[in-house]
């Protein structure tokens, strides 16, 4: 194969002519502005490229890219996205959705998804909050929060979208944040290498509904000991000073946060993204206290297996390769098998 | 002895058993041999929605019905002929639906005490009078298979199963059918274990020499083959024939076909059947539930495949919202809508006509799609055909109203001619539409066909948006515009409207009838048998059926009003009947029953006759 022709596209290229209509402030502009940014680097002709988005505020970015889009149904982004990377192996098909649509109305869409391993890259917003309908909680808001629809607080548990993802068998799984342009394109990176189903949580701020819900993990006075930066190979150590580091106590199921001056090198875990046995993961989601102390950021998954897409295509080409004749020949063949009788 | 050999021209026979005596697989012999034979057939298998009931009950009961003659027919029959009981439950289960004077062949080793118990037979009915009045053949059949079986290396379980076998031999002799198809069939299903072809075999064999000679069956029964078209037949199921449709249609059409399904009754076995088709490049996708079934179609159609998907009436009410985004979109896409009896889970093994509501008008907002039905089992597979044609050509969903009758009915059916299919071929979009050369307008249409260009992602320079927001006449970009959405709801309404579908076409052979029968869908063979039963005893009806019923052919409101009465007997409580008055102003009777089972060619014609002496 001859290297591909680099199409030498800008960030320009990927804007629409359409009018951005979210709220001045919304997290969402600064996640489009990453995202247009990096498709160039991707190198594939836009036509070759969809956005499938379901309802909701996130979901209006399909219409603020010029590549192919549709803005389809509520929770059903997924399941439409499904029918046309299978049916179109060529596409790079993305999913953009929110926690509402992701995670409630469309959850069963996303499980599946995921434990198909569709080659699918789904880039779910989390603000916490339902904005669109003009704030009620969402899925992942917090028990206890007040919103329209929950005057008294909100009384069912949130969902970790993290471990949501794990548990439905993703092969990969990651989290960024809106504000962290750099982070948030590493992370596109490393989804858009992934092959098969690439989810990636984004926290992105509402600000009219549900602002600062992840101040912790953005002001400089509290981010870096908030914050866990994961990175393939490394130790995981964080905070200020680096002055903590996770560990895999004895005798546990998870990890733990201690402090890195009392914790012998050879104890402080450093992260592999390729770890089989999806509990590694599952732990690292585990991590994050109610004060979003402790949240890791970054890949907390990567592994292989096969898409989807490709078994499905597979089969049909194992099939294709048997077929010697035309097709309204074999045609002729199908509609006359089994027993058959002739008059005269 | 010499058997006495009597001429008929029609006989109707139903095999009753256990779900687990292989009632089904016997009646579909039966039917292969017939059809060999060539008489005209029509059959209709009822079981049960358990695939195991206890044995030996009445929900266990499973029967296989099959009608044939030497003309041809329109319906599986009204009342057996012959009924094969394995059991007292099957014996109990299909009594009430046999004239006096039928043959009825049962299995006497299953007629014990505890079998008569469990069905709530006090005393033997083959011992007191309750079969006065209908010709008893008692055979033992398990015993008899058995004792046949005795040299043979099969278990004692394996010979017992093969009773069904020792039945159809017995049949196959009574009718004298051709049975080399058997025997081939027999040497396929077990390929993998010879011991079981030789014994059923030997059980087939022994079941046909029985006949020959036991005194008990003294006459032999002739069916002369029917006078049909030239050609070549096979026997198919309406599922069947819907889904050779559908190949039909991807290959007419030069696009992958893609299906998504969720498994339901009585639509699965499409699925099961698209799913071995994957060298014409169909794609069978089993989806988590029947909203994502019908998405994955719909993301497959804008990708520039024939995107279908196959259902039944619940099913289509959990993909309604995603039928109303293509309706938006406008976009191919395919809606098989298998009926059974409802609301809810219903009977989902029986049938009836009571989604076209739902088809018609189940949407939100103002979102008409194309509406058609076949009529009988073969011809499912040209409606699988005209709905491709009508969502590929016109850029709409197309539902397709089938049902449980014609689904799991099966008819011969003349093969067609590949190139006699109609041309299905799309043009996608390939360059800008607008007047300035370069910008591309996803919603200008077609003016004669309303459609919009289908611009399937990978094309250069058509990168473009759409959505289920409201879209600007043209250029599809998101409006809130009054007047445009006022605009776009009619245009859409007239873009189903416009499409032109054939007149209706009304049988009346005397040509001086007063009253019409008008139908749609699995209705057309009792309506057609009644009919004809009318016409031969002289009186004159005029019968008319409809395919498509949205839009509706343009010719049908004059024909309605040329008539003093028009009869729309319906499988629901009056769905046509309510649009036709509403659309037409006709004082249309209807004719209802909700019974789970296809009306009786002979309650048809009681009915018309009393409407006729009325006129």
């Amino acid at each position: 194969m001859s290297e591909p022709v680099a199409l030498k596209l800008t960030a320009k290229d990927f804007k629409s002519d359409q009018e951005v209509r979210w709220c001045p402030g919304c997290g969402d502009y600064a996640i489009l502005a990453a995202v247009q940014g990096f498709m160039p680097e991707l190198n594939i002709p836009r036509e070759n490229i969809v956005f499938v988005s379901g309802i909701g505020c996130s979901s209006r970015f399909p219409y603020y890219m010029n590549t192919y889009g549709m803005h389809s149904i509520h929770g059903r982004a997924p399941a439409i996205a499904t029918g046309l990377s299978v049916s179109r192996p060529d596409l790079s098909v993305w999913v953009v959705t929110g926690d509402g649509d992701a995670l409630s109305i469309g959850g069963n869409h996303l499980i599946h998804a995921l434990r198909r391993n569709v080659n699918l890259k789904i880039l779910l917003f989390n603000n916490r909050i339902y904005g669109l309908t003009k704030g009620q909680y969402s899925p992942t808001s917090e028990v206890g929060k007040i919103t329209k629809s929950t005057p008294a607080g909100s009384a069912d548990a949130p969902f970790n979208p993290l471990s949501l993802a794990l548990g439905a068998e993703a092969t990969f799984v990651a989290r960024t944040i809106d504000s962290d342009r750099k982070h948030l394109q590493s992370v596109l990176r490393a989804a858009a290498q992934h092959s098969g189903s690439a989810f990636v949580e984004i926290y992105q701020n509402c600000n009219i509904f549900n602002d600062g819900a992840f101040d912790q993990l953005k002001e400089p006075a509290t981010r870096d000991d908030h914050l866990i930066r994961l990175e393939h190979g490394q130790p995981i150590t964080f905070g200020s000073a680096g002055q903590f580091c996770v560990v895999h106590p004895p005798g546990g199921f998870g990890l733990e946060v201690r402090e890195t001056a009392n914790t012998p090198t050879e104890e402080i875990v450093v992260h592999d993204a390729t770890v089989t046995d999806p509990a590694y993961a599952f732990a690292l989601s585990r991590l994050p206290g109610p004060d979003l102390r402790n949240t890791p950021i970054g890949v907390f998954r990567a592994v292989d297996r096969p898409s989807y897409d490709s078994v499905v295509q597979e089969q049909v080409a194992t099939a294709r390769a048997k077929v010697t004749e035309p097709s309204e020949q074999q045609l002729a063949g199908l509609l006359a098998s089994g027993d058959t009788w002739t008059i005269l | 002895m010499t058997k006495q050999i009597r001429q008929l021209d029609r006989v109707v026979i139903r095999f009753a058993g256990d779900s687990g005596d292989g009632m089904q697989l016997t009646g579909d012999r039966f039917t292969s041999e017939t059809a060999q034979l060539g008489n005209d057939i029509s059959t209709l298998p009822n079981f049960p929605a358990e695939i195991r009931a206890p044995a030996g009950t009445l929900p266990g009961v499973s029967s296989f019905q099959v009608h044939f003659a030497d003309y041809d027919i329109l319906t599986p029959g009204d009342a057996p002929n012959v009924l094969v009981a394995m059991n007292p439950a099957a014996l109990k289960a299909n009594l009430a639906d046999l004239p006096r004077g039928a043959d009825i062949i049962v299995n006497t080793d299953e007629f014990t005490r505890r079998n008569l118990a469990k069905v709530g037979y006090t005393t033997n009915p083959l011992d007191d009078d309750t079969l006065a009045g209908y010709v008893v053949h008692p055979v033992a059949l398990t015993s008899m298979t058995v004792g046949a079986l005795a040299e043979h290396a099969v278990s004692k379980k394996d010979a017992e199963r093969a009773k069904n076998m020792f039945a159809l031999g017995l049949l196959s002799w009574m009718y004298s059918r051709p049975y080399g198809s058997t025997l081939r069939f027999l040497e396929r299903k077990f390929a993998a274990r010879p011991e079981l072809v030789a014994a059923n075999v030997a059980a087939f064999r022994a079941g046909w020499n029985f006949g020959e000679t036991t005194d008990s069956f003294s006459v032999r029964y002739e069916v002369k083959p029917a006078k049909m078209l030239p050609g070549t037949y096979r026997n198919i199921t309406g599922n069947a024939a819907l889904s050779l449709g559908l190949v039909a249609a991807g290959v007419r059409s030069g696009l992958p076909v893609f299906l998504g399904a969720y498994p339901i009754t009585p639509a699965s076995d499409i699925l099961h059947e698209l799913s071995k088709h994957k060298r014409f490049g169909v794609v069978t996708m089993q989806a988590e539930d029947e909203i994502a079934a019908v998405g994955a179609a719909l993301g497959a159609s804008y990708g520039g495949s024939l995107g279908v998907t196959t259902t039944s009436g619940p099913g289509v009410a959990l993909k309604s919202e995603t039928i109303s985004l293509a309706v938006a979109l406008e976009l191919p896409l395919v809606i098989v809508d298998v009926q059974r009896a409802g609301p809810s889970t219903g009977m989902p093994t029986k049938t009836e006509q009571a989604d076209l509501n739902m088809a018609l008008h189940g949407r939100h907002g103002e979102a008409p799609v194309a509406v058609i039905a076949p009529k009988s089992p073969a011809d499912c597979f040209h409606a699988a055909l005209e709905a491709a044609r009508i969502a590929l050509t016109y850029r709409t969903p197309v539902i397709l109203l089938s049902d449980n009758y014609v689904a799991n009915g099966s008819e011969p059916w003349l093969l067609p001619d590949v190139e006699s299919l109609p041309d299905l071929r799309v043009e996608f979009a390939t360059a800008p539409n607008g007047e300035d050369g370069s910008t591309f307008l996803p919603y200008l249409r077609d003016p004669e066909t309303l459609a919009r260009p289908w611009a399937v992602p990978g094309t250069p320079g058509l990168e473009h948006r759409i959505g289920g927001l409201e879209k600007a006449d043209k250029t599809g970009d998101i409006s809130y515009d009054p007047a445009n959405h006022d605009f776009m709801v009619r245009t859409r309404a007239a873009r189903i409207e416009t499409i032109p579908v054939p007149d209706v076409e009304v049988e009346d052979p005397d040509g001086d009838a007063r009253v019409l029968v008008l139908g749609w869908g699995s209705t057309y063979g009792p309506i057609g048998a009644a009919c004809r039963g009318l016409r031969q005893r002289g009186l004159s009806v005029a019968q008319a059926h409809l395919r498509h019923l949205a839009p509706m052919p343009a010719n049908l409101g004059e024909v309605l009003r040329s008539y003093d009465r028009v009869v729309i007997p319906e499988m629901n409580l009056g769905q046509l009947a309510h649009v036709v008055r509403a659309k037409y102003l006709v004082d249309a009777i209807g004719y209802n029953q909700v019974r789970g089972l296809p009306f009786t060619a002979a309650e048809l014609e009681t009915m018309l006759e009393e409407v006729l002496k009325n006129v």
